[in-house]
This record gives C-alpha cells, structure tokens and sequence, in this order.
C-alpha cells in the first residue's frame, strides 16, 4: 500500500466535546470524495466511517486527527486520537456496548452502534489502542471507476 | 423491502399535514422508503438514501446525518420544534425538516401506506 500511488490525500483535526461541530469532517471527506467523481456507494461507505470515527473522537479524546487517503482503487481513513483509549476493544466491539455518557446518550449517540458500522461498512478495518493514552483506527473502502 | 414507486416530498407534507420548518424549495425530492429511530448510529447504519427519517431528535447532529446519508428529508414527531441551529444548518446542507403533531407510529403508519401500501402485495 505504501506504494501505491495516491490520488489525493488530506489531514482534518477533531475537537474532542464539540457535539455542535460533531459530522463536519465526515461531511467535508463526502463532499471531497463526490468532486472526484467517486462512485456514490463508496462515498457513502466512507462517510458512514468518517462519521462514527469524528464522533468517537468528540466524544471520547480530547483530540484527533482524520486522515484521508484516495487512491486509484481505494479509499483509506486513518485516525488518531489522544483520549481514554479503549481497555477491552472485543468489548467495545459489540454492538449496545457503550462507556458514553447521560450527556451523550440524551442526543442520540452513544449507542454502542459506531465501532460495529465502521466494522460493518469498511473492507477492510484495524483497531488499536492503549487506555489513558488514545485510539487508532484504519479503514479500508474498495471503489471501482 | 418491495420495490415500490416513490411519493415525492410535497405529496407527504399534503397529505399528513407537515409543517415545513427547512428545505421549502426541496420538496420535489422522492421519498423511496423510511426509517424511524433516535439513535444516530442506528439510522447511520440503517437508513437507506431517500428515507424519511422520522425522529424526535431535534438537535443540529441530525443533518449531518441525514446529509451524509443521502435521505429524503427528517420528520420531528410529537409537534416537538428544531433547535435554531438545526434550522441553520439544514438551510445550508438543503435538507428539508418537516414538523409533525402526530407520533412516531403514527407518522410511520401512514408514510408506510402510502408508499409500500400502494402496492397490494406490500404486506
């Protein structure tokens, strides 16, 4: 993959505990993505990703970094945060497992849902993390011409 | 799901009564199908494009994810109103928001017969 070459790639920062600005990256990949004529499948796929990884960063890191990275056959989001980390990631990767707090829950989120559509709508998904320290995820969208 | 003809926006508004709060010139959009829920990442994962999102959620997350997922437009049930930045926002992705006095299972009840009941083997 390393080297591959990339079509276009980018870098955006996530406040942690920004709800009202919680999707605007998600948002930007999307629009980025549509203007270069991506197939709208694969966009979706990745917004879905994008979301769920900005909101995890609002919500649990106090913040992150989302890369995008297109290349001619895919689409890589990268993100790294600084935040609580994940202790028991099989746990968390559970679908209604959620630490999130009343705060969060009374919005809608924290439903224990995003982890397993990230895993649900990447093809290829890697997560690592160290508690105390921040969380990392690595999503992988196939996307044909 | 059956493969169903689509209802555009105006029709719904029409004929359940809907205030429309956001996206007044958006209305022509089809409505393909629906999806009720609250929780984000549900109708994240869920939802598909051209829904009618019906929620009772009215904080400005919403758009974001009604834009990201393509749907039709969002529906908030029980007369409850949209946070004024939910209204900016919307503006400015052109997602419509339409506003109902009715419940959730009401809503949904007769979304659902309008566009998968027109269809005598829907049920």
């Amino acid at each position: 993959m390393a080297d591959e070459p990339l079509i276009y790639e980018n870098q955006f920062n996530v406040q942690g505990g920004n709800f009202n600005d919680a999707g605007k990256v998600a948002s930007h990949i999307k629009a980025i993505l549509k203007g270069f004529g991506i197939p709208s499948e694969a966009v979706r796929k990745t917004a879905l990703v994008a979301y769920e990884s900005e909101i995890n960063i609002v919500s649990y890191a106090r913040k992150g970094v989302i890369h995008l990275r297109l290349a001619p056959d895919q689409i890589v989001i990268e993100t790294i945060d600084e935040g609580s980390g994940i202790a028991d990631i099989e746990l968390a990767m559970q679908e209604g497992y959620s630490t999130a707090t009343d705060k969060i829950r009374e919005m809608g989120f924290g439903a224990g849902m995003g982890l397993a559509n990230i895993r649900n709508f990447s093809d290829i998904f890697q997560i690592s993390s160290e508690p105390g320290k921040g969380t990392s995820l690595k999503m992988i969208i196939k996307w044909q011409p | 799901m059956t493969e169903t003809s689509p209802i555009d926006l105006s029709t719904l508004v029409r004929l359940l009564r809907l205030q429309v709060r956001s996206g007044a010139d958006r209305l022509d959009r089809p409505v393909r199908g629906g999806y009720v829920g609250d929780l984000l990442s549900d109708v994240m994962g869920n939802s598909r494009e051209g829904d009618l999102w019906i929620t009772r959620q009215v904080h400005p997350n919403i758009v974001a994810v009604a834009s990201l997922k393509d749907l039709a437009a969002i529906v908030l049930v029980n007369g409850s109103e949209p946070a004024p930045e939910t209204l900016t926002k919307a503006a400015a992705e052109g997602i419509p928001v339409l506003l109902a006095e009715e419940s959730a299972f009401a809503v949904a009840g007769k979304v659902y017969a309008l566009i998968a009941g027109a269809v005598p083997t829907a049920i």
